[in-house]
């Protein structure tokens, strides 16, 4: 009773602040299908499963007895009577099933991973356990596994005459930490480039994505804090509210309800045992999922957050550069003030084809952060051409460089992402995630449907990301397309399309969606 | 979809049944092994129905009264 009461609050408040339903935020669909696959798919995904796991314990018998030689790591033979070292889950999967099927993963790539990249041939004589180079390569393969959602992953001359002239300048290596002596002045023109795009005081830059999170958020919260992490927040997050030693709680994916229980409980609650109050309440959620496609519900999450006075951390790693009419992420996707999210946290890897990471919030923040932070006291700082590479397709983007080639890409990958999406749907694919999120998750569910799909989409030149078990539940196995700004039309039309219209319809009958109304065969 | 002929599609279909039930992963040799053993669980299976399934329906069909 007094849940539905709040709830209805929340709802006026979301009314009075954002108005009757106009604007951005309400033309998204609120409900981003997560479509369950019809049961006969479910039974027949852990049936494969199982006969896989079969045959694997018939391997690692005829291994044990020594009928067959063993390629992996084994115990010394002095080592037999102590505690096993390889037989839990995890090394089992990895010899029996991982192994069977690795050549889909870890391809060399010998070019640039622009839209269309050169892969290196290699061949396996003995099932994956070896690999050999042909010396051939695969050229002009479709990439749409890279996250170069702008397309500013290039060599073009042109492009890239600051970048060289910086490294001309200042070199390649900096050769020591930021807080010690290698805080150059192009860090801080970063920094101060980030905090006007994003319209916020003030940012730092760091020089990896993974090395933000994780370290930055032990700087943040500590022993005697709450952090509210969302079920499907990446490992980088999870990372860093483990170092932290915080009080972890997760909550249902993008689920508002599940979330304002567990800030009422924990308010009401306090701390486990002595009840007293949470000294912070950390809300952690991402701007896209990357696994699935689905994006944060953030005019919500504001207004939880700002009744329940808690703060929050948003991670825009696949978001920034890549949603929004100008590229600023998903505050201006749905039109709210970028200054109300306390901690903004992003990456530059994906977006602006470089490596690193930042943070941008006020200026206090920001201060303290790079005072206490381990990223800032002991990692590297980043690397002049990196920092350039940065530089230049920010300001691209804005228009500063004086061209529209930046806000042509973003209205381009726009325009890529409705596109594939509806062909797909139309196709009759089940698809996750919001229809504005460049990263496109096909569910194939079964372990051997997701293999055969990589090799026979190698074979036809395109490359794909498909993932697994570990990563993914272990019914959703699913191949993940990550459009770019710099794929054209007729590449996603008669190569990617027409070819995954073939194989998976044909190839891999992968069609289990029962919302689509248009099933071509 | 189009086939061409016969051949293509039994090999469609049989493309299908290594996709579905997970075969496609596993070795040439564990592949006939697992398809030995489906084959003779089958073949038991109808034999089995061609020797009693008549049996079977005729004691049935007395007990119901319909046949003496």
């Amino acid at each position: 009773e007094l849940m539905r009461t709040c709830l209805v609050f929340t709802r006026l408040l979301l009314l009075q602040k954002n108005g009757p339903g106009t604007g951005v935020a309400n033309s998204l669909p609120r409900h981003e299908p997560f479509e369950q696959a019809p049961m006969y798919v479910a039974v027949m995904t852990y049936l494969g499963y199982g006969l896989v796991t079969l045959f694997g314990y018939f391997r690692d018998f005829l291994r044990a007895v020594g009928l067959e030689k063993c390629h992996v790591a084994q115990e010394r033979s002095e080592q037999k009577d102590f505690v096993p070292l390889y037989q839990d889950f995890e090394n089992f999967y990895n010899r029996n099933l991982y192994m069977r099927v690795r050549d889909n993963w870890n391809r060399p790539i010998c070019s640039l991973p622009g839209p269309v990249f050169d892969l290196m041939e290699r061949i396996s004589d003995d099932y994956n356990w070896t690999f050999r180079f042909t010396g051939r390569t695969i050229p002009n393969v479709i990439n749409v596994g890279s996250y170069n959602y702008l397309g500013f992953a290039e060599n073009n001359v042109d492009f890239l005459k600051t970048v060289a002239e910086k490294t001309q300048e200042y070199g390649v290596g900096v050769c020591s930490t930021r807080q010690e002596i290698a805080n150059l002045s192009l860090h801080q023109e970063l920094e101060q480039l980030v905090a006007n795009f994003l319209g916020l005081e003030s940012s730092m830059a760091f020089g990896m994505g993974f090395a933000t999170n994780s370290m930055n958020i032990p700087a943040l919260v500590g022993k005697g804090c709450l952090i509210l992490s969302d079920e499907l927040n990446h490992t980088s997050l999870i990372l860093g509210a483990r170092l932290s030693g915080a009080t972890i709680r997760v909550f249902k994916h993008n689920n508002m309800h599940s979330l304002e229980k567990m800030l009422r409980e924990a308010i009401c609650s306090g701390q486990p045992r002595t009840h007293r109050p949470w000294k912070k309440i950390l809300i952690m959620v991402e701007g896209i999922y990357s696994m699935e496609g689905s994006v944060v519900r953030l005019p919500e999450i504001l207004a939880l957050k700002k009744k329940y006075k808690a703060y929050l951390y948003l991670d825009e790693a696949h978001s920034i550069g890549a949603v929004g009419p100008t590229g600023r992420g998903v505050t201006e996707l749905f039109n709210v003030n970028a200054a109300d999210v306390d901690i903004m946290m992003g990456t530059f890897t994906k977006s602006f084809g470089a490596c690193g990471g930042y943070i941008a919030g006020k200026k206090v923040l920001v201060d303290y952060i790079r005072r206490h932070s381990h990223s800032a006291i002991y990692a590297t700082a980043m690397s002049p051409p990196v920092t350039e590479q940065v530089i230049r397709a920010m300001k691209c983007i804005m228009g500063q460089d004086g061209g529209d080639e930046g806000i042509r890409r973003v209205r381009q990958l726009a325009e890529n992402t409705r596109y594939f999406r509806a062909r797909l749907k139309e196709m009759g694919f089940i698809i996750y995630g919001n229809d504005d999120s460049p990263v496109v998750p096909i569910l194939l569910y079964m372990p051997a449907k997701v293999v055969a799909f990589a090799r026979e989409m190698l074979r036809r030149k395109i490359g794909v990301v498909v993932v697994g078990f570990p990563a993914t539940p272990i019914t959703e196995a699913r191949a993940r397309f990550c459009l770019s700004a710099a794929h054209t039309r007729p590449m996603l039309d008669q190569s990617n399309l027409l070819i995954l219209r073939y194989l998976l319809i044909h190839l891999l009958n992968a069609i289990n969606s029962r919302l689509s109304h248009y099933h071509t065969v | 979809m189009d086939f061409k002929n016969l051949k293509e599609y039994l090999a469609w279909l049989y493309f299908q049944y290594l996709i579905i039930t997970g075969i496609y992963v596993l070795e040439p040799w564990e592949k006939s092994i697992f398809n030995s053993v489906l084959f003779s669980a089958i073949a038991m299976v109808i034999y089995t129905t061609y020797v009693f399934v008549p049996i079977h329906v005729r004691l049935a069909l007395e007990f119901f009264s319909v046949v003496q």
